[in-house]
This record gives C-alpha cells, structure tokens and sequence, in this order.
C-alpha cells in the first residue's frame, strides 16, 4: 500500500460473496472498490444486484467468501466476534429504511444507545446525544417518543444514532424509502450537510435519481461494479 | 496500520447498563411478563409460606408447651395382671408428695357409672360422653389451667353438691354463662355450679369432666373406700403431680414403686407433653407434600418464562440485529437475554417471598404464634427463583446470540 491509503475509510479488494453449495449462488463477483475520508457517495442498483450483501459486507455483518475487507486500514477477516463487533462500534453507523427505533425510549436516550457498546460513560452518552439531536436539527425533541414523532423527523433520529459514535463510515439504507418526497429531500439535505461537516457518507438505494443527486455513483449489477463514477478520483 | 487492531476490544456495559437493557422486554410487555412471573411467584410462595408456617406453628407449640412445663407427671391406676382395673392405694398422693423433687400433687376419681345431665327432662341416652370426678382443691393449678368463670371448689363447697364443669363438658351441655343458682342434674339429684375450667392443654380428661369435691362424692354419690375401719372418699384413679424440671426423669423412676408398693407394675405413669413435643417434631412430616407442590409450580413457572423468553427473541430479531449492528457482541446479546430471564424469575421470586411472608405473618397472627420465617425459606426462594430464570433463560440467550445479524435485520 502506497501513502495514498492513508485518507482511505474504506478499501474492498476482490470481494466475493456466495450463499449456499449445491449450487453456490454468487451475491457479489469480485467487488473492488475504495472510499476516501469525507465522501459521500451512492450504491445503488436493482433488487437483486447484490447491494444489500454489500451493505452487509461494508457493515461488517458478513463476512466475505474471499477477498479483503479493511476498514480504517483493519482487515476484517481476521477478527474474532468481540474485535468485529467493537470495530462497528467504532467505526461504522448504520441508518435502516425502517429507522428501528426502541418506542419505549425517549429520542434522547435512543440516540444514547448509539454509543451504549462504546465503552462511554452513561453521562457522557446523554451529552453526545444532546448534541448529535443538535446536529440533525431535533435539539428540542430530546424527551419526545420516536412515536410522537413523523417520519421525516424518525430518520433524523436513526441518523444521530449512527452518528453519535463519530464513526469512520456512515452506511445508510435506503433511507428514504419509507418517507414521502418530501422528507426523502430533507433527509438527503441533512446528509450532504453532514458531509459537509467531515462525515464519510454512503448511500445504498435502488433509486437512480437519488443517486444521481450524490457526488459519486457506484453502480452494481448481478454482484459486479457496472461504473463507479469515482474510480478516476481514487 | 494492523496495530491499531489490539485497540479493538468492546466496551464493557456497566451494571447500570445491563439492568437498564435487561428490563427491555419487561418495560415494554408488563402484561406478559407478569404473567409469565406469575408461576414462579406462586411457587416460590407456597414453598416459603409452608416453611414459614411450619416454623411458626413449631414455634407456637413449644411456646405452649414451655408455658404449659414439661414437669406434669400423671399416675393412673392401670391393670391387674388378669387383666382387671386396678386401684391405687388410698395413700398414693400423700405418699407421691413426700417425694423431693415434686412440687405440687392433686388427685382425681373417676366416679363411673353415674351420668351427668343438664336437667332431668333430658333422655339418660344423652349422656354427652361426660365423665364425672371427684378432685382435689389444687387440681387447676398442678394440669395447668385456671377457672374461665365463676370459682373452682374450696373446702367448703367440695362438701356441698357443687359442681365444676370442664371446658368441654361445658359446652357439651350448652352452658356457656353461669348465672346465680344453676344446676346440673348429677346421679339423680340436683348440683349447683360454681365454675367453669379453662381448656387443661396437657389434660384433656379434665375438659369433658364434671367435678366435684372427694367429701360430696362420698356423701352424695357414695364413692367410699374403707380405710382403717373407717368409710373415707375413696380411693384415687388419676394422680396429677409436678415435679422440679430438672429431676422429672429421676421422679418418673420412682413414681410407681412409691404410688403402690406392693403392685408398682398396676400403675401407669404417663407425662402429658410428651405428645405435645412429639407433636412438635412431627410438624416438618407434613410440609414434604406442600413443598412439593410448590416445587411442581416453580416447574410451570420456569416453563412458562422459558416460553416467554422464546416468543420475546423471535419478536425481538430486529432489536438484536440493530444492537449487533451497534456494536453488541454475541456474548452481550446472550447477556442481555439471559439477564432478562432472571430477571422476569426474581420478579416472581420476590413477590413469592413477599406473598408467602404476608401468609405467614397473617395466618401465625391470627393463631397467635410467633412469626417466624426461617432464612433459609426466603433465601433459598430468590436463590430457585434465579437459577430457574438462568436455567429457562439460556436456551432463548443460546439462541439470540446466534442469530446472525443480517438475518436479523432483514425481518421487520
């Protein structure tokens, strides 16, 4: 690895993903791919193109058939559970579609649980998440119920979440495809300020257009990376 | 940049934490839970409810029994070799009570074959089962008992047909309040009453009795020995007798040699609280049978919060899958699971606990016991309650944690 690896968050060399044996079914055929510090960028393709396994494989919830997976310059392969699961709880936020939100709690304490695995103290927990509601605007909705709250306003709460912990790489899941247009454009405003603020971002989503609207598109298609408009850039 | 890999090791949950994320499923489904606890709170209750009363009730007893002495000997006239009722000499109490040790005598007579009846109008069938004796004046005293109404004989009225009736004798001819100048119908002519006997715990004989003195006995009902060619109230079938604590055993020795000298294997010697005791040992007997009841429904109780602990991790998938994708190890989502299962059973436990001692307490008031519940009956039902809760909680723990946490996701 040359010096230029250094400002790389995410770096996938020949990923291979299959399912099954008899027969294998490949999800993902030799995906390479990098991420820089500070980018925000789209994964997008058709249902069954094997971006949700991509997803899975970045989150670090799978692991690869073969080939390299390194976050933050770690190869994952080589990490037990403890060392995988404290390396997403450092370096990886997840935003689901459907937000997954704990109704039981208070918005407050639902971002709180962003670093719950963190090794932060419960105090100190309470503070970030202050200011992470702060960031995606929802600074006086601390006490509210996710219930009380819309849709639009529930991803926001999924997305300080994912925040809080400041991690290295924000995943996020369709994370408008439960919101109408609206909300979707506001979500998708709140992501480019976060980028803007130093976050390195990415959007998995079938929606061609909303990818359009993102710095970088890397394109998927039957487990493959069909363009990556950033591949000259890296 | 591999040497940034040592650094990954997860973050500890503090107790705080992991009761906060154990309470999860509780907070959210208070209905269930609780029903599912409930099994275990009725076991654990039943199991320190029946512990409890029994060291209540034990506790009782040898309250009584250290209130009513364990010193009470009795003496009876007991069989001839061929097989007749024997008699005791005329001179067995005042012979009993030259022996050291013992404290206090009184003599009774059954006087048989004479009924007692409220008044003549009532059928000679109706006997009530009543015995009739003829006693001496400190009788009360030495069983144990005291007079509930009116007086007890005195050296006057014991000339007189005056009567005292036990407890039970009492009752059995419906007089339950003595009022000036009422009579019983005694052997064909009228007595006047002059008391009524509290229950004599260690003589029960002296309950359904109706007692009079030994001069009206002789007078009246002709109960006569002959003594030196004399007609005297005669002679004696039950001896009451207390002796000093300490040297009961060394008076039991004697007693039947000094009772009858010339035939000490006609006496019977009996000491009352014997039974008293050995009632008192024999309380845990029955507790096996109750204990086991409750063992059955702490059984049910486990089976149900396993159940519940099963439903709650297939209900709960995508929580797991968010907080693996938070960064929960396999070990913390087993924690988690597993916590929560004892949890919901120290619930129940405690409530058992509480129910059972609100039982005892209730019930051992109400009998005027002293309550008490033994440590083990309480510690042992939060300990059984928090190995049931880890024994049905492990499997579900088992498998939350390997639940991968893609698949946990995927499901909504």
């Amino acid at each position: 690895m040359n010096d230029d690896s250094k400002g790389r968050v995410l770096e996938l060399g020949d990923v291979w993903k299959t399912y099954g044996s008899d027969p294998p079914v490949a999800a993902l055929r030799g995906v390479s791919l990098s991420v820089r510090e500070s980018e925000l960028a789209a994964i997008v393709g058709p249902s069954g193109s094997g971006k949700s396994t991509l997803l899975h494989v970045i989150g670090t919830l799978e692991l690869p058939t073969s080939g390299t997976v390194r976050i933050e310059g770690i190869e994952v392969a080589g990490l037990d559970d403890r060392a995988t699961a404290a390396l997403r709880a450092r370096s990886i936020g997840f935003v689901f579609q459907q937000f997954f939100l704990a109704e039981h709690s208070s918005v407050l304490e639902n971002v709180a649980d962003g670093l719950l695995y963190s090794g932060v103290a419960a105090a100190q927990r309470r503070q970030r998440a202050a200011a992470a509601l702060e960031a995606v605007g929802l600074g006086h909705r601390g006490s509210f119920r996710p219930s009380k709250l819309s849709g639009g306003e529930r991803q926001r709460v999924a997305i300080a979440r994912a925040l809080v912990g400041r991690p290295a790489i924000l995943l996020a899941d369709e994370p408008t495809g439960n919101l109408d247009s609206a909300s979707g454009a506001a979500i998708l405003e709140l992501l480019h300020e976060l980028n803007a603020g130093g976050s390195t971002i990415l959007v998995i989503t079938h929606d061609r257009e909303l990818a359009a609207s993102l710095p970088r598109q890397i394109e998927i298609l039957d487990g493959r990376i069909a363009r990556d408009s950033g591949q000259g850039i890296a | 940049m591999s040497s940034r890999a040592p650094a990954l090791r997860p973050g500890r949950l503090l107790p705080a934490d992991v009761a906060r994320v154990a309470s999860v499923g509780i907070r959210t489904r208070r209905t269930r839970a609780a029903l599912s606890a409930l099994g275990i709170a009725i076991g654990v209750a039943a199991i320190v409810a029946v512990l409890g009363l029994s060291s209540s009730s034990q506790a009782g007893l040898l309250a009584e029994i250290d209130r009513l002495g364990t010193n009470l000997l009795t003496v009876g006239n007991g069989q001839t070799l061929s097989g007749e009722k024997a008699q005791l000499p005329l001179s067995a109490p005042e012979m009993i009570g030259r022996i050291g040790p013992v404290e206090a005598v009184a003599s009774t007579a059954t006087i048989e074959g004479l009924d007692v009846y409220r008044n003549p109008d009532v059928p000679a069938v109706e006997t009530n089962s009543l015995s009739l004796r003829a006693t001496s004046l400190d009788l009360p005293a030495v069983v144990g008992t005291a007079v509930g109404q009116g007086l007890f004989l005195n050296a006057a009225t014991a000339r007189e047909p005056v009567a005292v009736l036990g407890a039970a004798a009492a009752r059995r001819l419906g007089i339950d309040r003595l009022y000036l100048g009422q009579r019983i119908w005694v052997a064909g002519r009228w007595f006047y009453l002059a008391g009524i006997l509290r229950p004599a715990a260690l003589a029960h004989e002296i309950d359904e009795s109706v007692l009079i003195g030994f001069p009206a006995a002789k007078r009246y009902l002709g109960y006569t020995a002959r003594s030196g060619g004399k007609l005297v109230p005669g002679p004696p079938t039950k001896i009451y007798l207390r002796s000093a604590t300490s040297q009961v055993e060394a008076v039991h020795e004697v007693l039947a040699q000094t009772a009858n000298p010339q035939a000490p294997n006609e006496v019977e010697i009996s000491q009352p609280s014997d039974a008293l005791t050995a009632r008192a040992k024999a309380k845990g007997a029955f507790n096996s049978l109750f204990l086991g009841l409750g063992a059955v429904a702490l059984l049910v109780g486990a089976v149900g919060v396993a159940n519940i602990m099963v439903i709650s991790v297939l209900e709960r998938r995508s929580e797991i899958g968010l907080r693996r994708a938070l960064g929960a190890t396999k070990g913390q989502i087993r924690g988690q699971f597993l916590a929560e299962a004892i949890l919901l059973a120290l619930i129940g436990g405690a409530v058992g606990v509480a129910t059972g001692i609100a039982a005892t307490v209730v019930y051992s008031s109400a009998k005027g016991w002293e309550v008490v519940v033994p440590t083990s009956a309480w510690v042992g039902g939060l300990g059984a309650a928090v190995v049931i809760g880890a024994v049905a909680g492990l499997v579900p723990a088992l498998r939350a944690a390997r639940l991968s946490p893609t698949e946990a996701l995927r499901t909504v």
